[in-house]
């Protein structure tokens, strides 16, 4: 690869994984779906149900209550229940690693925040009186809630960070947390993105800007990223939760590493709020300096996570973006479009895509894209369909995209890393 | 008819089970709610709002300060609902 590579202090790496998703409780059960095509989206039974015109969503396969105690949960909102899940099984996974509490951090982003406590919490007001309403409220229902619960449960004390940027949130907590190693600030950190928005409020208001797909009778079918037939993205909830490390910390420790988190690109679009920019300038800003800080370039990369949500302009935008940002490049880069099968996760987005990434390097294996049936002529992109595709052998590169209402542009490059 | 106070202690310890998780059996009159149970300043409002709900009683932030051991907190709920 072109390009110098810096000091192994200066390299992070992931050496822990967790998640829970709409297609399993942890990592390997979500993976393993993913690899098989599973869709994690069904018919919402809620009684709100009917009162809105979408009644499908992807919630978590395993509901938080089968884990952890009933007072635990009275205390957070499913969005920390989620992140607090996710972080105890990535810092298992890396071996609990043994760090002074001033030198450990937490980065848990959120899209939306403690939306169910709150608007539950403005229902008990409206109908019992202020009486009524729960102490816990306001530490359950602010964006930085999961983070703060994932901070005491490691103790971090080297600082404890939430990045609100839509959907590309959980992945600039994983670029946040880079940025945490490499000026010294911490030396392990934990990172990613939690989100639990399946109420009928976001679900009305996602609705009404037409983002939402409207598949009511087919919901395994409704996520369908570069199909003809897409007509929104299907709303998920979840976490994603990755332990990252220097290299040289991991190596000292004997963890096992999973690969690097190469280079990050944060850029933003100044172009309109909800729509992304049609030519995609900030995205592939993103993507060109996440593969330079990696030390790369654009023909270093096989495989792309792409945002792909599955609404008809933004996946056409992105692959504006990708082929301005990678150029003939492109066409040697396999694409994987994971939403297809969890939905659309929103703040955890990054985080549970990053998770894919990671393990498609680790693995050398792109998951599938389903449903792609048809594909939209504006998509001249090498799609992995139908089965998952093997990654070849030696030193790989890949992109995670993730983007958010606001012209929020996140990628991150992840390699290989020598076992 | 106003509950006993054998009622009242065996709802209020679900509460405070429901609330924090500790055994129900541990909710004695002669603990201390802080010293005791641990139970901290946030916990004690939702389980004081709860135990309102529950035995139709007020329960004033000024007179919850008084209430230290769980045998305080029934004395009061029982002489509130007479």
């Amino acid at each position: 690869m072109a390009g110098s590579r810096p000091t192994d202090s200066q390299r992070v790496v992931v050496t822990g994984l967790g998640a829970t998703t709409p297609l399993g409780g942890d990592v390997a059960s979500t993976w393993s779906a993913m690899l098989s095509g599973t869709s994690g989206v069904e018919v919402l039974t809620q009684d709100w149900v009917d009162t809105l015109p979408v009644h499908i969503a992807a919630p978590v396969a395993v509901e938080p209550l089968e884990i952890l105690p009933v007072p635990q949960i009275r205390r957070m909102d499913r969005s920390g229940q989620f992140a607090l899940i996710a972080a105890r099984e990535a810092w298992a996974d890396a071996g609990t690693p043994d760090v002074d509490p001033e030198r450990t951090g937490v980065v848990i982003a959120s899209g939306i925040g403690g939306v169910t406590t709150l608007l539950a919490a403005y229902d008990t007001l409206k109908e019992r009186g202020a009486r009524r309403v729960l102490p816990m409220t306001v530490p359950m229902l602010m964006p930085n809630g999961p983070a703060a619960i994932v901070g005491l449960e490691l103790t971090a004390r080297a600082g404890v960070h939430t990045p609100v940027s839509a959907c590309s949130s959980g992945a600039e907590a994983i670029a946040y947390a880079v940025d945490m190693i490499r000026s010294g600030r911490a030396d392990v950190v934990a990172a990613g993105g939690t989100e639990a928005a399946i109420h009928p409020l976001p679900l009305a208001g996602f609705a009404a800007m037409q983002a939402l797909s409207t598949r009511n009778d087919e919901p395994e079918r409704a996520s369908r990223p570069y199909d003809k037939g897409r007509d929104g993205f299907v709303l998920g909830e979840g976490a994603g939760v990755l332990v990252l490390e220097s290299l040289e910390h991991a190596r000292a420790r004997g963890a096992r590493i999973y690969g690097e988190v190469a280079g990050t690109g944060i850029t933003a679009d100044a172009h309109h709020m909800a729509q992304p920019d049609p030519v995609g300038s900030g995205a592939a800003r993103a993507m060109s300096m996440a593969v330079a800080g990696a030390g790369a370039t654009s023909g270093d990369i096989v495989h792309i996570n792409a945002h792909a949500t599955s609404t008809p302009v933004g996946d056409v935008a992105e692959v504006q973006a990708i082929r301005r940002a990678l150029g003939d490049a492109t066409d040697g880069a396999c694409v994987s479009a994971t939403k297809s099968m969890t939905g659309h996760l929103l703040g955890a987005a990054g985080a549970v895509e990053s998770i894919a990434t990671i393990l498609a390097l680790y693995h050398r294996t792109a998951p599938p894209t389903t449903n792609l049936e048809d594909p939209d002529d504006d998509v001249d992109l090498d799609v992995v369909r139908g089965e998952p595709r093997a990654l070849p052998d030696g030193e790989l590169l890949a992109l995670n995209n993730s983007f958010g209402f606001g012209g929020h542009n996140v990628a991150l490059a992840f390699r290989t890393v020598e076992k | 008819m106003a509950a006993s106070e054998q009622e009242i202690l065996a709802g209020l310890a679900e509460i405070v089970n429901e609330e924090t998780g500790i055994p129900t059996g541990d909710v004695a009159p002669d603990k201390s709610f802080t010293d005791d149970l641990d139970i901290d300043s946030l916990s004690m409002m939702t389980i004081v709002v709860n135990a309102e709900e529950k035995f139709g009683v007020r329960i004033p932030d000024d007179d919850v300060k008084g209430l230290s051991t769980v045998g305080d907190a029934v004395s009061y709920i029982q002489k509130a609902s007479a």
